[in-house]
């Protein structure tokens, strides 16, 4: 008779790792929708794209590290960075941006770190700098909605766009994004920007049809289908409320503030919440356990750290968004926050470990 | 307090982090009456059922036994015996795996029921108010009852304690899943319970009792109030269903909200806590006389057809109940645990048996606990640190345990870790956390107990090196003091200074009998000798001695320059010695010499009373190699420095504990010299100040030497010179003696938290030191006319390599002499500073009233120099 011996506790909660991620998968449904319904099909194309380089590549390490392949493969974890990589890309980017910035967060970023749950950086965040910073002709060559396309621009026309750089008919990315009054148009975070710089006033940048009837003609769709899908998640208990939420109020609030000082050069602050990356960033990106704070107060920190972060770089940096800079700068801080946020051990009189405890770690 | 009774009364209760809702499954047997007790074919008792130690058995096998006669007497405080279950026969005493997470063995007493279960004669108590105190607490002993909830602690010792008990707690929580044993009692035996209670009351007056019970057990819940009803100071606290609520200190926080400290006791914040089973046991034992011999178990899970509480006696094998509940579980694919899911552990043979903190036996079917995960990486979620009831961070202490990264998880308080396993169960990663902690935990006792083993031994090694170091030290020394008389009776001639050296000779030898007789300290003898001096000397010899004390601290001012990078403020102030009140600074240094003699003895003496009680056995056995001289200033010392880190009362003993030492290690130095002396009195009645010559030219080959040479060379007179080299050489062995303080220290305080290496090895080299420092001072005091200065500055010196030592981050051995010399509490981080003051404070006290300040300040800076240069001279000799 074989008695089964295991240690204690011998019961579990049903929840999985791999579960959680393919909720957050799933979860990223509402705002993929709304990007290909205002920019076409260029990012699920990249979606696709993006996989199953992450697959292969994933498999290779794997295979080279000698890790059990089948279970983290299928662990959800490089599929959900290849979405949220392909997400950030431009839809009208050429195909192997994706598939270098995959490569690139799969196999340098997680892997070359030790894989899931010890790369320090975002994967899809980490690669999407780099391809900003290597490719950055491609990487900000944005389509404007849908409405005010110039020309018809199909799924056909979007895979020879992706695949040959010009649509079946000839037209280049650049045509593409010509205004039929002949100027080229931007995302409203640039185009808000350059405004900005050749001394406009917010008014009268936001005339431009970019900018649509609300915030962010098309972007304000695609943040609200993030945060319904981050409000899901929350709802389902995958995350945690504290780093979207410190995250959300920081950026309204340093929103607020620049607004009260300068309602001229500063938008208002749902502007900022609804365009560009926001959303996901909150409720897809800085949510990350792995590369995030794990504490509730960390988080807290963490949170509101990458919201002013984002302020001030779309404020007053060289880049029009700052979600993905913000979250890699966030990243590097965690491992101290984590540290000087540590709780109070039940019983005990001082908090954690913090710098007490460090000081006696020098000591040793 | 009056808040929290108000706060209670209200039904106010507190929270605490964490907790986990795991399916509770109690419906499994809560519904169905206990099982009244069934007696298997075979009782199997453990003899140890409790933490502490086992008692010793009293039954021989064959023996035949009567229900509740005692099969063990305690042998300590902590034991409680067990009892015989039933009658019947023993029918041997063997090992048996019992009820332990590690399937140990431990003996048993295998007891072969007869049948009858007759009784021993037993003395019924109606009423328990009439007892004494102490004859209930025998009976609470003599039932054997220990803790049912948890840990199995010894509840007599729980409940004899002092008075000024703010809350009794009973813990009726039962947090478990699938647990039901409690709140069966509760139901079926409430008013027992209560019995047990009041006595608990009676025994421990708090002002309140509490129970604590979670809101999943209504039934139980309004037993307990009926029970209740009319007694005003218990109250019924229903707290809310979560795990671990049945925690020790998760129940007192929820209930009072106090925190229990870090490795305290609830009994220091006033609060007891106990079981409800245990009160049922003590009202059994108090009342019936019927010692604790069963107690109800769960039975239960989804591998069984009629899971139940049954009322099983204490030694039941397990497979008895679960056949008693008909598993269905596959004979080849079976799981027992014993306790519940989170906390039990799994059994490796279905034959163990019963045991008095054995509360549940579970026996899940193949599906029902997720028992076949598989582990993968910490993803950081956070999840286990948001459940976890000690507020740690499983997936840190995780980390660092499987970097077996000790010091980093005793940081992150891994020993507050409770095994509760809510970590564990919430995380999505499969991680089985709480393995990993407790395989930690023990690595980390292991190697506590290796390191104090390995510290043990280094003390001794240490021990032993330093006595060696120091007998080679003493060889070498009189091997070199050999040779330099040899080469200074060839000098003898030409100096010419023959007469006043057979004065110098004979005192010498007066000092050094003294020294002998009288055994006393290094600083009593320097008294004696300036002294004498003082006495003997004509005032215009001793006006000569203060010209040349004054070279010799210009000689170590120059020294300095040279050599000692703290120097040039030092040396640049004594050479602004212009005016100097030389009457008086020779009566200051006497008056500074005589009183630190007044204080070495007076240390002495306290040491001479103190040292007996401070003896302990351990130091004896570490000194033991040693020769009996040393063994005894070891023993001092080892002594001294260990009540250090106490008050400063403790100082003082230390300082006198080395004042010991060091008079001893004189006594013997004396000894030495006065034969040296003696023997070799006819060539070299001028030896000593041969031998000074000697040193000054072994000085003058470093560097440093050869500067002063250059310096002096067109101020000077001899004498001057060769009172600068002793001062240098001195100076030098003095640091380099401090400098290997130092080193010990450091060493020794990084290595050992025990702090006995570091004693030893400080100990030793103080009095290394001073013993060397004492000769070298009787070798240069007979030699002439310049002794009252040299004495002088000896004194002051010695106290200043005291400070130096003690300031370079050794303890404040000497120091506190120094100190309480100067009336000055503080101390460490400017000792240096306290002496330079100090010392002339302590002139102007006894003899030099008029001396002025400014020039007190000046004498106390060529002190300081000549100190200095001391300590260079120590160094150098060290390294001849
Ligand atoms: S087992 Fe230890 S670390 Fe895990 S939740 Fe319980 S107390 Fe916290
Ligand atoms: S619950 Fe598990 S996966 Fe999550 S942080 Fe804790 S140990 Fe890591």
């Amino acid at each position: 008779m074989a008695f089964w011996i295991a240690s204690s506790p011998h019961n579990h909660i049903q929840k999985e790792t791999s579960a959680l991620m393919r909720l957050v998968i799933f979860a990223t449904i509402p705002g993929i929708l709304a990007q290909w319904y205002f920019f076409g099909w260029g990012n699920i194309i990249h979606i696709g794209l993006a996989t199953a380089t992450a697959l292969l590549c994933e498999f290779f390490v794997l295979s080279l590290r000698k890790k059990p392949i089948k279970a983290e493969l299928l662990d959800g974890s490089a599929i959900l960075t290849a979405i949220l990589l392909a997400i950030c890309l431009p839809a009208v980017a050429p195909w192997w941006i994706s598939v270098l910035g995959a490569m690139f967060a799969i196999a340098v970023v997680k892997q070359l770190y030790g894989g899931l749950g010890h790369n320090p950086f975002n994967p899809a965040m980490a690669a999407y700098v780099m391809l900003l910073i290597s490719f950055p002709v491609e990487m900000t060559t944005w389509l404007p909605p849908r409405e005010l396309w110039p020309v018809e621009y199909t799924f056909m026309d979007t895979v020879w766009m992706i695949f040959t750089e010009s649509t079946q008919l000839g037209y280049s990315a650049e045509q593409l994004r010509t205004h039929i009054d002949g100027y080229t148009m931007a995302t409203p975070l640039d185009t808000l920007k350059t405004g900005l710089t050749t001394g406009l006033s917010v008014s009268e940048v936001t005339t431009s049809p970019v900018f649509g009837d609300y915030f962010a003609s098309g972007w304000e769709w695609v943040n609200a289908g993030f945060l319904l899908g981050g409000i899901i998640l929350l709802a389902k208990k995958a995350i945690h409320w504290a780093a979207p939420v410190s995250f959300l109020a920081m950026l309204w609030l340093c929103s607020l503030i620049g607004y009260m000082v300068s309602p001229d050069l500063n938008p208002s602050t749902l502007f900022y919440w609804f365009s560009g990356a926001t959303m996901l960033g909150a409720f897809f990106i800085l949510t990350d356990p792995v590369s995030g704070a794990t504490s509730f107060k960390g988080r807290l920190v963490f949170g509101a750290l990458a919201g002013l972060l984002v302020y001030l770089i779309r404020n007053f940096g060289g880049y029009p968004d700052a979600v993905a800079f913000a979250v890699l700068l966030c990243n590097m801080a965690a491992p101290l926050i984590d540290v000087y946020t540590r709780p109070r051990t039940f019983g005990h009189q001082t908090h954690g470990l913090g710098v007490a405890g460090n000081k006696q770690g020098a000591k040793k | 307090m009056q808040s929290i009774i108000n706060r209670i009364e209200n039904n106010q209760f507190w929270k605490f982090h964490g907790g986990i809702h795991p399916p509770e499954q109690k419906f499994l047997t809560n519904s169905k009456p206990i099982k009244p007790l069934h007696l298997p074919e075979l009782l199997i008792i453990p003899v140890q059922q409790h933490i502490g130690v086992p008692g010793d058995i009293l039954v021989n096998i064959g023996d035949t036994v009567l229900k509740g006669q005692s099969l063990t007497a305690p042998t300590s405080p902590m034991a409680v015996p067990v009892h015989a279950p039933t009658s019947g026969t023993i029918e041997k005493i063997a090992l048996h795996v019992t009820a332990h997470p590690s399937g140990l063995s431990e003996l048993c007493i295998f007891l072969k029921p007869d049948g009858q279960d007759k009784w021993r004669p037993r003395e019924l108590c109606e009423d328990y108010k009439t007892l004494d105190r102490s004859d209930i607490i025998r009976k609470i002993t003599d039932a054997g009852i220990s803790g049912m909830g948890g840990a199995g602690f010894p509840t007599h010792i729980k409940v004899d304690s002092k008075p000024n008990i703010d809350f009794l707690i009973i813990n009726a929580a039962e947090c478990e899943p699938y647990i039901t044993a409690d709140d069966l009692l509760m139901r079926e035996h409430s008013a027992t319970i209560l019995d047990g209670i009041n006595i608990l009351r009676h025994l421990l007056i708090p002002r309140l009792v509490l129970i604590g019970i979670e809101d999943n057990k209504p039934e139980a819940i309004e037993a307990l109030k009926k029970a209740t009803a009319d007694i005003n100071d218990i109250h019924i606290c229903v707290v809310p269903t979560k795990y671990p609520m049945g925690g020790e200190k998760q129940l007192i926080k929820a209930l009072t909200g106090k925190e229990i400290a870090s490795g305290g006791l609830p009994i220091q914040q006033g609060i007891i806590m106990q079981n409800v089973a245990t009160c049922y046991a003590i009202a059994d034992a108090v009342i019936n006389d019927k010692p604790l011999i069963e107690r109800v178990v769960t039975v239960s899970g989804q591998g069984l057809e009629k899971p139940q509480n049954i009322w099983a006696a204490l030694g039941t094998p397990v497979r008895d109940l679960v056949s008693l509940c008909h598993s269905t579980q596959p004979a080849d694919k079976k799981a027992i645990i014993m306790g519940g899911p989170m906390m039990g552990f799994t059994l490796p043979i279905d034959t163990v048996p019963v045991v008095k903190t054995t509360n549940c036996v579970l026996v899940p079917s193949e599906k029902e606990l997720n028992l076949h995960n598989t582990e993968v990486e910490c993803i950081r979620c956070g999840q286990c640190a948001e459940v976890c009831p000690s507020n740690l961070l499983p997936q840190e202490l995780q980390w660092s345990a499987k970097a077996k990264d000790h010091d980093k998880l005793k940081a992150l308080n891994l020993f507050d870790c409770i095994d509760c396993g809510a970590c564990a169960y919430v995380c999505p990663s499969h991680i089985p956390l709480v393995q990993y902690y407790r395989i930690a935990k023990a690595e980390i006792r292991q190697q506590e107990l290796q390191d104090i083993k390995a510290e043990k031994a280094k003390a001794r090694f240490e021990a032993r090196k330093a006595r060696l170091e120091r007998e080679r030290k003493a060889r070498e020394e009189k091997q070199r003091k050999a040779s330099e008389a040899r080469r200074a009776a060839m000098n003898n001639s030409q100096e010419g200074t023959n007469a006043k050296s057979a004065v110098a000779a004979a005192l010498a030898r007066v000092k050094a009998k003294k020294a002998q007789d009288t055994g006393v300290s290094a600083e009593t003898s320097t008294e004696a000798t300036t002294e004498v001096k003082t006495e003997t000397l004509s005032p215009v010899q001793a006006a000569i001695a203060r010209a040349k004390a004054k070279k010799a601290a210009q000689a170590a001012q120059s020294t300095e320059l040279n050599g000692d990078n703290k120097a040039p403020e030092t040396g640049a102030n004594a050479g602004a010695d212009a005016t100097p009140s030389d009457d008086k600074q020779s009566k200051v240094a006497a008056a500074v010499a005589r009183a630190k003699a007044k204080k070495a003895a007076k240390a002495k003496q306290e040491a001479a009373s103190q040292t007996p009680e401070e003896n302990v056995p351990a130091e004896q056995t570490l000194a033991g190699q040693s020769s009996a001289e040393q063994e005894k200033a070891e023993e001092q010392m080892n002594t001294a420095p260990k009540e250090k880190p106490a008050a400063d009362s403790k100082q003082a003993k230390v300082a006198a504990a080395v004042a010991k030492a060091k008079a001893r290690k004189q006594a013997k130095a004396k000894a030495e010299q006065a034969e040296s002396i003696t023997e070799g009195s006819a060539p070299s009645q001028d030896e000593p100040e041969k031998t000074d010559v000697t040193s000054a030219e072994v000085t003058a080959k470093t560097d440093a030497a050869e500067a002063i040479e250059t310096t002096e060379a067109p101020a000077n007179d001899k004498k001057a010179k060769i009172a600068a080299a002793i001062a240098k050489a001195k100076a030098k062995k003095a640091k380099q003696s401090s400098n290997d303080l130092d080193e010990s220290t450091d060493d020794s305080t990084i290595e050992n938290p025990l702090k006995e290496g570091t004693v030893e090895s400080k100990a030793n080299s103080t009095t290394d030191s001073s013993a060397e420092d004492s000769d070298t001072a009787s070798e240069v005091k007979p030699a002439n006319d310049k002794k009252a200065k040299v004495a002088a500055a000896i004194a002051k010196a010695k106290a200043k390599k005291a400070v130096q030592a003690s300031n370079a981050g050794s303890s404040e051995v000497d120091d506190t002499m120094e100190k309480a010399d100067a009336k000055s509490v503080n101390s460490e981080a400017d000792v240096a500073e306290t002496e330079v003051n100090a010392e002339p404070l302590n002139g102007n006290d006894q003899s030099a009233p008029a001396v002025s300040s400014i020039s007190q300040q000046k004498k106390a800076r060529i002190a300081a120099a000549v100190a200095k240069a001391k300590a260079k001279k120590q160094q150098q000799a060290e390294s001849n």
